[in-house]
């Protein structure tokens, strides 16, 4: 089973939603649409699983053509963000309903729901209503009903964003398990980075209704093939400033200036961006940071274990996350020191040059 | 007994003092009401209820009204239905237009209507049936339905339909096994109100019905003017007019608070 998007577009009167897509989706792993709200996850999602109306390009599920198939025809199951219930139906009923509807017999249908409660969980609650239960358990029953059919595709729209800090980290290390060893594409979508690094597989990167990268989640996060990607892939956010080269050295204004290594170096002379990620950007010369630079310190935020500094610098404002606790002072300036090491150039266009 | 419980007893005394006094009337003889003032029954009788339950002309009146009413409220609810999930659900030319100019309809007085709806249905043969009547409410109950309908119907959410077509129901399997349940509640309080309408309106009830289909309350006014003042009958039919929305209300009071935190009731 396989899902492959060719140049799919979603227009809602003249605005466009979904920018030509071209995908192949495989089972096996984790397919990961990452990006920011609004970027379009769900929107895609949506045509995948018919919701939507394509206005071009062609869907096809396992070779065949879908892109006109009706939803119910597609077979497939979806996870929304809100927990979505049948409300009048106990859990029992909820998790049956797709089996009741495609006409499966009483004897199998109960096996199958049964099995499904114990997996997630939910064989307690089975005559209960969905209103009756936390909102961990409603989200269990709607995971429960799509996987209690055997769909070709399961969509799993941010499931977990709902979900109070302790519960999503245990659904989450649960999910993979859940569909192991089934032929169903599973596609999920999510917001966060950390979410698409846990689980693995493969990344979509979305922005602004485009796939602006698509391959192995870890590989993705080590190089973003552009500016764009890379800044979906960070949180907190990737600091960026534009940088000019000149002979073997980088300048950032007139104060910060660093020796390029490795592929860098053998850049054009010339005008690029470049970015890096904050937990490379330390308060201290230390782990390989030892670029100094001096900012003023905008904004500070402890949590517990780590420190993060906004400050300003020529290029714009930058974040500096580090362990432990520092002694940041609001309004005056500070030295840090960036990991050059870690640092990824790229060309005007914001295509990854180094 | 605490000063904050004084001020809503003295308006609950005052809400219920007209009812008071048309369910004592109603067991009082004519010649006691005329005599003067009392406060209970002198000489209890129940001859005003026995003449109601016995003569056919007193309780036609009540099962006309009931045909019609139910016969409105069935026709209201199921036309709305659809109405009011095409509002909640989908964004068409015009949509906002026409949910407005829906309920324009209600603004106009019944009066209005009341003439071209009786040489309409004369013209066509409807006139003094029951289906007439509960046709010319549809005009004023129809837009009330799909306004309420949709308040409830918009706090469902979409997914909730998308969940639906990806477990494989198809639309009418969804609507009937899947929305309807959800949304029961406006259902009830739709009904109720489109009953309560039809029930209290009497213009249009009158002008529509001559003899097979009159009304309950046409057959007081006439009963008031021809064989004198029958006054202890007329609040026994009173009384009883009262019950079928009393009970109906009972039933759905739940929703209606319901229907009320939605703003749409």
């Amino acid at each position: 089973m396989t899902i492959e998007l060719e140049n799919v577009t979603k227009r809602v009167g003249a605005v466009t939603h979904i920018k030509p897509v071209t995908l192949t989706l495989k089972p096996g792993q984790f397919n990961v649409l990452l990006g920011e709200t609004g970027a379009g996850k769900t929107s895609l999602i949506k045509l995948m699983a018919g919701l939507d109306p394509a206005a071009s390009g062609t869907i096809r599920m396992n070779g065949k053509d879908v892109t006109h198939l009706s939803t119910q025809k597609r077979n497939i199951s979806l996870v929304h963000q809100f927990f979505v219930n049948y409300p009048h139906m106990s859990v029992f009923d909820n998790i049956a309903s797709p089996l009741k509807v495609a006409g499966m017999a009483r004897s199998e249908i109960e096996g199958r729901v049964e099995q499904a409660a114990k997996l997630l969980q939910l064989t307690p609650m089975l005559k209960r209503r969905p209103q009756e239960l936390s909102g961990g358990q409603q989200q269990r029953t709607a995971l429960a009903r799509a996987i209690v059919k055997e769909s070709q595709a399961v969509f799993l729209d941010e499931p977990l964003a709902n979900l109070d800090y302790k519960l999503r980290e245990e659904l989450r290390d649960q999910l993979p398990d859940l569909f192991a060893g089934r032929g169903a594409v599973v596609i999920y979508a999510t917001s966060e980075p950390e979410e698409a690094l846990m689980l693995g597989g493969r990344t979509a990167l979305m922005q602004d209704g485009q796939v602006v990268q698509f391959g192995p989640t870890a590989g993705i996060y080590r190089r973003p093939g552009s500016l764009a990607a890379a800044q979906v892939f960070s949180n907190p956010p990737i600091n960026t400033a534009p940088i000019t080269k000149r002979g073997s050295r980088a300048h950032m204004g007139s104060a910060i200036s660093w020796e390029l290594t490795g592929a860098a170096a053998d850049l054009r002379d010339g005008d690029y961006t470049v970015a890096v990620r904050p937990n490379y950007v330390l308060p201290v010369r230390d782990r390989g940071a030892d670029v100094p630079m001096t900012g003023t310190v905008l904004v500070t935020e402890l949590s517990g274990s780590e420190s993060s500094a906004h400050f300003s610098l020529p290029g714009g404002s930058w974040v500096s996350l580090s362990p432990g606790v520092h002694p940041y002072e609001v309004g005056r300036d500070h030295q840090f020191f960036m990991d050059a090491s870690r640092c990824f150039y790229f060309a005007p266009d914001g295509a990854l040059a180094a | 007994m605490q000063k904050r419980h004084l001020i809503p007893l003295v308006y609950i005394l005052f809400l219920l003092l007209p009812i008071y006094w048309l369910v004592a009337m109603s067991f009082k003889t004519t010649n006691e009401i005329l005599s003067g003032f009392s406060l209970f029954p002198q000489t209890f009788t129940l001859a005003n209820y026995r003449t109601i339950f016995t003569d056919p002309t007193w309780y036609w009146g009540y099962i006309n009204s009931i045909l019609y009413v139910s016969l409105n409220t069935v026709i209201s609810v199921v036309v709305a239905l659809p109405a009011a999930y095409a509002f909640s659900r989908y964004r068409f030319l015009g949509d906002k237009h026409l949910f407005f100019w829906l309920l324009t309809n209600r603004m106009a007085p019944a009066a209005v209507f009341a003439l071209p709806f009786f040489q309409l249905y004369s013209a066509v043969g409807l006139f003094d049936t029951h289906i007439a009547v509960a046709l010319a409410h549809c005009l004023f109950n129809i837009p009330l339905a799909v306004w309420i309908l949709e308040g409830f119907m918009g706090g469902v959410p979409k997914e909730l339909d998308e969940t639906a077509y990806v477990d494989g129901y198809s639309f009418p399997r969804f609507f009937t096994t899947i929305f309807l349940p959800t949304i029961k509640a406006g259902v009830g309080v739709t009904a109720f109100f489109c009953f309560m309408f039809s029930w209290v309106e009497l213009l249009l009830a009158k002008t529509l019905t001559a003899v097979y289909a009159k009304p309950i309350a046409a057959t007081m006014t006439k009963t008031a003017s021809s064989a004198g003042y029958e006054l202890g009958l007329l609040a026994a039919a009173g009384t009883l007019t009262i019950i079928p929305g009393a009970i109906v209300i009972w039933f759905v009071r739940n929703y209606i608070a319901k229907g009320f935190a939605l703003g749409r009731v």
